[in-house]
Order: C-alpha cells, then structure tokens, then sequence
C-alpha cells in the first residue's frame, strides 16, 4: 500500500492526444514483465484450481471418516486432519471461497474507492473535506479489531465476511485514488470538458477515471490481497461461517484440533501456502504494473548508479 | 502549531467515531446479541449489575440521544462495566491487566523491524542492483505474504514443538512470580521471541521497500552529487545526506504502523495464548462479553490515536515545512 502511494509521480504524461496509445504500451509492458507473467501464471494455476473442485474432488471435502491423522501418503497425498478429511480436498475445494472473497472484497471496495475519491477530486472543497475526513478515520481506526468487533455483533455468515472486509477495506483505496485522480482533475483537459458543459458523471467516468487505469489496477490487487489475507485471519479467529470449507477455516479446524502440537504439520501448512501464494502472485503483478507505469523504478541502470557502485 | 491542533481535532473526530460505532453497534444489530448474553449469563448476576449492563449496551427505552449522552459520560468518566466472563471484574481492571503486555510485545516488534527494515532500505538503495537490493526484496514480500498467524503456528511448530528451543504458550512461565528478578525478565524475553520473531517477520518487507524507494529518489538529488563532488565519505553522504532526507515517510508510516501491529499482535497473541489486549479481545467475542469487547476496541483505538498524534508532533520536530505553514 505504502509503495503504491510513493510511487505515483511518474505516470503524469500528457494523455490528451491519444488517451489509447499508453493503455496499448501499457498492456504490452505487463505482457513483457516478468514478474508480471509469473504472477499471472499463478492466479492462472488457482483459478483453474478452484474452477475444477467439484471435478477434481466430487463429494463432500469435509465430510468425517475414519482415517484420521494420516502422514501424506500415496493415497492422500497431504495426509488427512484428525477428523479424516482429505487435507488436499479441503485444499482445493477452499481456494473457491477464499478467491470469490477475495475478488468481492477486491472489487467492492475498489468500486467504494473509485466513487468516494472521483467525487472527492471532482467537486473538492467541502464534499472533499467530508469524504477525506471519513476516510481517514477509516484509516486510522485499528482495522483488525474493528473486524473482530463489527463480526461479533454481526450475524455469521459468508455475506458478514463480506461486507465486514469491504467495510474495513475500502478506505486505503480511496485515499490512492483521490490524490491520483485530484492530479487529473488539474488538468487542461478536464476544464475543457467542464467550460464545455459535460455533465459531471460524464466527466469524472469518461475523462478522469481511463486516465488512471493503471493506478486503479494496483488498487484493486491490493485490496484483493488484503480481502484474502483478511478473510483467513478473521476464519482462523472464528468469527466467519465455520461450516463452509475456505483456507481460513481449515487453518481455523488446524489449530482447534491441536494439529500444532500432535505434529500433523501436512494439515496447517497447505493452506498457508495457497494464501501465499495467491498474494504474492497479486502482489508481483502489482509491483509489475508499478515497474511499467514508472519509469523510475524500471531495472535501467543509469550511468550515475553505476559509478557510485563501481567506485566502491 | 496549528498544524498540531488540526490533527488533534481530526483524533478526536475519530476517536469520537469509535465511541458512537461502539455505541450504535448492539443497538441496531439484528438478531439482538445483547439478549443472548444475558440468557447465559443472568443467574450470576444482581439485579442492579443487569440493570446498568442494558444501559450500557442499549437494551433501554429511554429515548436514544438520552442514552447516547449516558453513554458518552459513562466513557469519559472511565464506567465501561463489569466484565461477564470474568465476573464482577471491572472492564477497565481487566484491560490494565493485560495492556502491558501487548505493548511489550507490539513496541519490542516494531522497533525492531523498523530500525532494521529502513537500515536494510537504506543499504539497498545505496547499491542498486548489488547483493542486499537484489535478493531481499523478492525474498521478504514473499515472507510478508504470508498470514502472520499462520508464520505465528510455523515459528511455534517449529521452534516450540519440534526444536524445542523456546516456549510456546503464555508470556512467562506458571507459577513464576512477577517480580523484577533476573530469573523473570530472562523467562519473558524467552516467551517474547517467538511472538515478537513473526511479527517482525512479516512487517520488515513494508519498511524496506518504503524506505528503498524514497532513497530511490533521494539518491538523484543535486545535494547528493555536490556532496560527491565535495569528496564527503560514501558513509557520511549514504546516512547524513540522503537516509536523513527519506527518513519522513517512514516516521509517518511508523505511526500507521502501529495499527498493524495491533491487528497482527491480535493473531500472533492468540496463537501463542500471550496474555494481551488481542488474546483477550478473541476470548472476550467467544465468552459474549460486549462490555468487555467495547471496552478493548475503545482502548486499541485510542492507544493508536495517541501514538498518532505523538508521531505527528515529532514530525513538526522533523519537517520545518509543517512548520512554517
């Protein structure tokens, strides 16, 4: 989040004449990157994952059967947990909540994002002061115990992890955006189409908000990993839908079943790794869009750097 | 100055946010979780304690903003209730307990991965594209990717059952008595290093990144090539001239910092049973405790307010430009 709010600077280019060309050179730089591709060759691996669940495993995941705790084996290739459940069952099966969280969380509140930073940088003065300050008290407010504190006065369920992550998570996207779209809102192009007399949805979807496409984009892979992350502690702790099998619930069921401390680490560690790797693959794309979109951070090494480096 | 009292009015904005969500939270929550409670828990309790627990968490038929001034001059004289899974403790004695030792642990990890992310940032920026720039970075965006509970239940696999090198559960010993002896500071730095470990783990990648990339531009400063041309040492030039000037952001993100740690100490507390404000936050939600649940968000929240605005002082310390405006 950090790195995406420092780097905005370098991709302030005049867009005016050809609003298409850079979004072109964009896609073809993510295309090339390769941190990008290895990225986007993971959440490939996932998606299709949970996509083919119900093929790959039909029945049940969590259904409980008599084997119980077995070391990965031929037969279970990640062992079982200690109520004898597939450990890569549960596995593949809970990549398809934890995903579809993750992309509703991400979308939601990169959609919140989008609407409260427009109108903040669109329209400014005192509706900017509102929408900032509420968003910075967002920001500030603990998010992790307001999570757990909005969650116990919720109902349980898929829909509280939803809204409760979108509630929590909206706000750092708003900021990002905000000042991103107050640099546009600057520009010569924008009072024209203002003394032109466009209407003002027309103005900040159709002129400001393509021109930060790419800003947008880091937003909402950020804010998909922080739903995924979210989702799973907030699982661990308990306080989501117990019953429905996702990565956090079955790291929820590891500890609860004292897998930890029975040496059964096949069951708690493939779920950790999923979300691992599921947030590193977003975050390399994220970095990859940073890379492309400024230049500054691009692996070009200028002559001065390499002096200094030379000279010691 | 009136930089300094603008961010004061925004703290107490959103310090005020906190108490009216915390007040409008059990009165307009469906399925009426207040009642709930009181169905498990009524038998242990006088009339008059009930009568002052439906106050508090709005099971009342005064009119609202009759309850809402009640409530707000309840919190600010310090009444937050008796706890219900530790009967007839007070809120607040329970939350004196046990803030110590979220400091402890939440302060002894983020100083820790502060000084020596930014000083790793500070190194990588300084030789691009050399050892430290080139392989770290990958490596601990890796490692932060990981759910800290979940580095939390590795580092306690691994170094508490398997290796046995460090306790798993609890931040001293049983039986142990609090004192300041040499025998009980060495039991709660044994117990504070797996905790502390993960969370450094996983928030160090963020510092270093912030601080590489702010050196990043920094380091193509004129200041920086007069200083070169001046013949300064490397080292003088690398910490007095450009670390000094990437250093801000970082002061910032330390404050904001602080709220992370206080979500990731919540966690790393409950796998480690360690007996701060987030272990007892969790249990307090499984025991239906909403006083006591109230009680630690308002404290949590207002812990990292406070570490805010201290922050934001210092910065008008750091930064003339606040200062002058």
């Amino acid at each position: 989040m950090t790195t995406a709010i420092l780097q905005q600077p370098g991709k302030t280019a005049d867009k005016t004449p050809a609003a298409r060309k850079p979004n072109r050179s964009f896609v073809h730089g993510l295309l090339t990157n390769k941190k990008a591709l290895t990225g986007m060759a993971v959440m490939f691996v996932f998606i299709a994952l949970a996509l083919l669940a119900p093929a790959l495993f039909p029945g049940d995941p969590s259904r409980i059967t008599a084997m119980a705790s077995l070391e990965p084996s031929a037969e279970h290739w990640l062992g079982t947990t200690a109520k004898g459940q597939d450990v890569l069952a549960l596995t593949v099966h809970g990549s398809r909540s934890s995903l579809f969280v993750g992309l509703t969380v991400g979308f939601a509140s990169t959609f919140i994002g989008i609407l409260v930073g427009l109108a903040s940088a669109y329209f400014g003065k005192f509706i900017d002061e509102a929408l900032s300050l509420v968003t910075n008290v967002f920001l500030l407010l603990p998010g992790l115990p307001l999570l757990v504190i909005l969650a116990a006065f919720l109902p349980p369920g898929l829909g509280t992890v939803i809204l409760v992550l979108v509630i929590t998570g909206w706000a750092g996207s708003a900021r990002v955006l905000r000042s991103q779209a107050l640099s546009i809102r600057s520009k010569d192009f924008v009072a024209a189409a203002v003394v032109s007399g466009e209407r003002a949805g027309r103005i900040m979807f159709r002129e400001i908000l393509p021109n930060m496409a790419s800003i947008v984009m880091g937003t909402l892979l950020a804010c998909v990993i922080y739903g995924i992350g979210a989702q799973a502690g907030l699982e661990f702790l308990g306080l989501g839908d117990v019953s429905t099998v996702s990565w956090g619930n079955n790291l929820f069921w590891a500890g609860n079943e004292g897998a930890l401390l029975t040496g059964s680490w096949w069951v708690f560690v493939p779920s950790g790794v999923c979300i691992a790797l599921v947030a590193f693959a977003l975050a390399l794309i994220n970095y990859a869009v940073d890379e492309v979109t400024n230049p500054r951070l691009r692996k070009i090494k200028t002559p001065k750097v390499n002096e200094r480096s030379a000279s010691k | 100055m009136r930089f300094i009292l603008r961010r004061l009015g925004f703290y107490l904005i959103a310090f005020w946010a906190s108490i009216t969500l915390n007040f409008l939270l059990p009165r307009f929550m469906p399925g009426d979780p207040v009642s709930r409670m009181f169905a498990r828990s009524q038998d242990r309790m006088q009339p008059e304690q009930i009568e002052a627990l439906r106050k508090l968490l709005g099971v009342d038929d005064r009119p609202l903003w009759e309850q809402y001034a009640d409530y707000l001059h309840n919190i600010f004289t310090g009444q937050m209730g008796v706890s219900i899974s530790r009967f007839p403790t007070p809120v607040t004695e329970v939350i004196a307990s046990q803030i110590g030792w979220t400091l402890l642990l939440g302060g002894t990890a983020l100083v820790i991965a502060a000084v020596v992310g930014n000083l790793l940032g500070i190194l990588a920026a300084w030789r691009r594209g050399g050892a430290i720039d080139s392989a770290l970075p990958p490596l601990l965006v890796f490692i932060g990717s990981f759910p800290y509970f979940w580095l939390a239940m590795g580092a306690l696999y691994l170094f508490g059952v398997v290796l046995n090198w460090f306790p798993i559960r609890h931040a001293f010993t049983d039986g142990l008595e609090p004192a300041f002896t040499w025998e009980f500071i060495g039991d709660v730095g044994a117990h504070l290093v797996l905790p502390a470990l993960t969370i450094v783990l996983v928030s160090i990648g963020g510092w270093m990144l912030g601080m590489r990339n702010t050196m990043i531009a920094t380091n193509s400063e004129d200041y920086i090539t007069m200083a070169e041309a001046k013949g300064l040492r490397p080292s003088r030039i690398m910490l007095r001239y450009a670390a000094r000037n990437a250093m801000l952001p970082s002061v910032t993100s330390f404050g904001m910092g602080l709220g992370f740690v206080v979500g990731g100490a919540l966690l790393t507390e409950v796998v480690f049973a360690y007996p701060g404000v987030g272990y007892q936050l969790l249990n307090a939600v499984q025991g239906l405790d909403y006083p006591l649940m109230q009680g630690l968000f308002l404290t949590i929240t207002a812990a990292v307010l406070l570490a805010n605005f201290l922050v934001d002082i210092l910065y008008v310390r750091l930064d003339p430009r606040v200062r002058s405006n």
